[in-house]
């Protein structure tokens, strides 16, 4: 039944190449937008670039592992929050918690993004801790669960906005470029992408992507053979979430804004559509996946305030129409329950 | 707290706990018999709510109101399982996921599109309205009470259905082995629309009695729905007995937790005793596949 799991990369220049691609196609947007002079596409290609990497870390999980997770707006937002939160604290010229714990506020992106990426590891290493007890469709339920309850928390913290969100009052810096002026900032959030997948690339063709995948397979083959299938599925879920919480924070540099909506439980599964959309087996698929879907987002929506109509009704055809070999694993995975 | 406080929270809590055990009864069959997961079953819910408050306001009768909510939710269910998900059950739960979030998006979107964007009221008849005193000096409203013994009735009832006929039984044999109550002559195709209008009819029972005391608004199942979840996957996917007990608890741990607790770990109550209890037993309480 199992195919035999290969290394990913029998032509690893393929993947590199088709990576360089999308990197350099997006590239491209600012001055092609100056140029036709329409400057807020600039903006949705950022959102496009920010997505990308978003999507591109959930599939890690979600196409390389088999989890069907649906709790990446969470990491998402605690990412945002993370940043908007350190800067509201820097303005507000207070500390954050008490004690030897307590950390001063920044407006410094150079240093409040490794932190939203340690917060996105640490919270999504303790609940994945939790969630990956258990399979299949227990695993969707409690992931979807746990999304709600860090929404409901950040939408409890009424000195952060609670329901309404917060605008970060300060300037951002990113050594030296303020997140604000759109182009440089695009770029940067580019060359972090790229950075990202690049490095994507290397785990899943690692021996650790090739334990994970196999795991995705038959996990209680991977155990047999000696090899603690738990411990490798949940690091790429801390991978994964760390990514994603560093893509919302990039986000909350872009918008200045942060909200719980950008952390409901339809954001992850807007997520989850983005990586289907462009496929799950390769490392780029997602970032095209998520171009495809903000591009259809922001067509449809130029269209009729009631985009989601057609939008919904594209996902149930993906669903019916998509190819069945993508069904045969999860399947596998999922029939445990 | 005090003893007045306490009855009353707890009858709170317990009424809560009916209406999560009429959504959660539906999906928790569902996924037991057809081993699919319906994220969509919140958009039963909110039509049940839609429905009510159409057909009451176009007949001028609650009651007809509500018998035709429920008739037209049960009539969705059916078409929704007969012309699409019935498709989906051999599927990955990965296309399940993705076909019942699009589903909600559709719903929520015609929604709004027929019924406009503002929440729609719905007047009780007298009888439901107004309050008794449960104890001396202590009122309280007789719609709440109501939706408590309606939700106790279902539960009793669905009880003695599934446990004591011969359609409880084909649905017991369905849920415990599919294949094997299949070649043993049950009528499997019968027993996934019956299963699915009456989840869907129950979600809209469920719907219909929290419009009056909520709103009847786009995207209100979905806030019941993750509870539902909760419910579901604590009780043991599958499992009646677990689904009752489950939200019972549910209902009153979120109840006396938003009411004891500081804000942010009142809102997180439910979701961190549902991660305590998975780390005890990871199939639920009364799991139903060994």
């Amino acid at each position: 039944m199992d195919e035999p799991v290969r290394p990913r990369t029998a032509c690893p220049s393929r993947d590199g190449l088709v990576i360089a691609a999308i990197v350099a196609a997006f590239a491209c947007l600012p001055p092609v937008a100056n140029a036709i002079d329409q400057p807020f596409l600039i903006r949705v290609g950022q959102r496009v670039v920010i997505f990308a990497l978003a999507a591109s870390a959930l599939n890690l999980t979600l196409g390389f592992g088999g989890m069907i997770s649906l709790m990446h707006a969470a990491f998402f937002g605690l990412g945002a929050y993370v940043v908007a939160i350190l800067s509201f604290h820097e303005v507000n010229g207070d500390s954050l918690g008490t004690g030897p714990l307590a950390l001063v506020g920044t407006s410094h992106l150079a240093l409040s993004l490794p932190l939203a990426v340690a917060a996105g590891a640490a919270v999504s290493a303790l609940l994945g801790a939790a969630a990956l007890r258990t399979t299949g469709v227990y695993f969707i339920m409690i992931t979807l669960a746990f999304n709600q309850m860090l929404f409901y928390y950040f939408v409890a913290q009424q000195t952060y906005g609670g329901e309404d969100g917060l605008q970060i009052p300060g300037a951002l810096d990113l050594a030296g470029l303020d997140p604000a002026r759109r182009t440089p900032y695009f770029y940067v959030c580019l060359a972090i992408f790229a950075v990202a997948l690049v490095g994507l690339q290397r785990v899943v063709g690692s021996r650790f992507g090739m334990v994970l995948r196999g795991a995705k397979q038959n996990e209680r083959r991977v155990i047999t053979v000696g090899v603690p299938a738990f411990r490798y599925k949940l690091a790429a879920f801390a991978i994964s979430g760390a990514l994603t919480a560093l893509a919302g924070g990039l986000m909350a540099g872009a918008e200045q804004f942060v909200s719980p909506a950008e952390m409901s439980w339809s954001r992850s599964g807007e997520l989850v559509v983005m990586c289907v959309l462009g496929g799950l087996d390769t490392v780029w698929g997602p970032a095209l996946g998520a171009a495809a879907f903000l591009i259809l987002e922001f067509g449809l929506s130029n269209y009729t305030t009631h985009w989601q109509l057609p939008f919904g009704l594209i996902v149930i055809a993906v669903a019916a129409f998509s190819r069945e070999d993508v069904a045969a694993w999860a399947r596998r995975a999922g029939w445990r329950a | 707290m005090s003893p007045s406080l306490l009855v009353e929270q707890t009858l709170n809590g317990v009424q809560l706990g009916a209406m999560l055990f009429l959504m959660a009864a539906g999906l928790t069959l569902v996924f037991g018999i057809m081993n699919l997961i319906n994220l969509a079953h919140g958009s039963l819910y909110m039509l049940g709510a839609y429905f009510a408050a159409a057909a009451t306001n176009a007949t001028g009768n609650f009651w007809l109101g509500v018998a035709l909510a429920l008739a037209a939710t049960a009539l969705v269910g059916a078409a929704l399982e007969r012309l699409l998900l019935r498709r989906f059950y051999a599927r990955s739960h990965l296309h399940q996921v993705l076909v019942t979030f699009g589903l909600i998006l559709v719903f929520n979107e015609m929604t709004r599109l027929i019924a406009g964007p503002a929440p729609l009221k719905f007047a009780l008849p007298d009888v439901l309205t107004g309050s008794v005193n449960i104890m001396p000096g202590v009122p309280y409203p007789v719609f709440r009470l109501v939706i408590l013994g309606v939700g106790l009735l279902v539960a009793a009832m669905l009880y003695l259905v599934i446990q004591h006929t011969r359609l409880g039984m084909w649905i017991r044999a369905g849920a415990s082995d599919r294949p094997m109550a299949a070649a043993m002559g049950v009528d499997v195709e019968l027993i996934f629309v019956a299963v699915f209008s009456a989840g869907a009819a129950l979600a809209g029972l469920a719907g219909l009695m929290a419009g009056p005391v909520l709103a009847v608004q786009v995207g209100m199942g979905e806030p019941v729905l993750i509870l539902a979840l909760v419910v579901t996957v604590i009780g043991g996917v599958g499992s009646m007995k677990g689904a009752f007990v489950a939200a019972m608890a549910i209902g009153l741990i979120d109840t006396f937790g938003r009411v004891l607790l500081p804000p942010a770990l009142g809102a997180m109550i439910i979701f961190i005793a549902m991660a305590a209890i998975l780390l005890w037993r990871p199939q639920g309480l009364f799991p139903v596949h060994g």
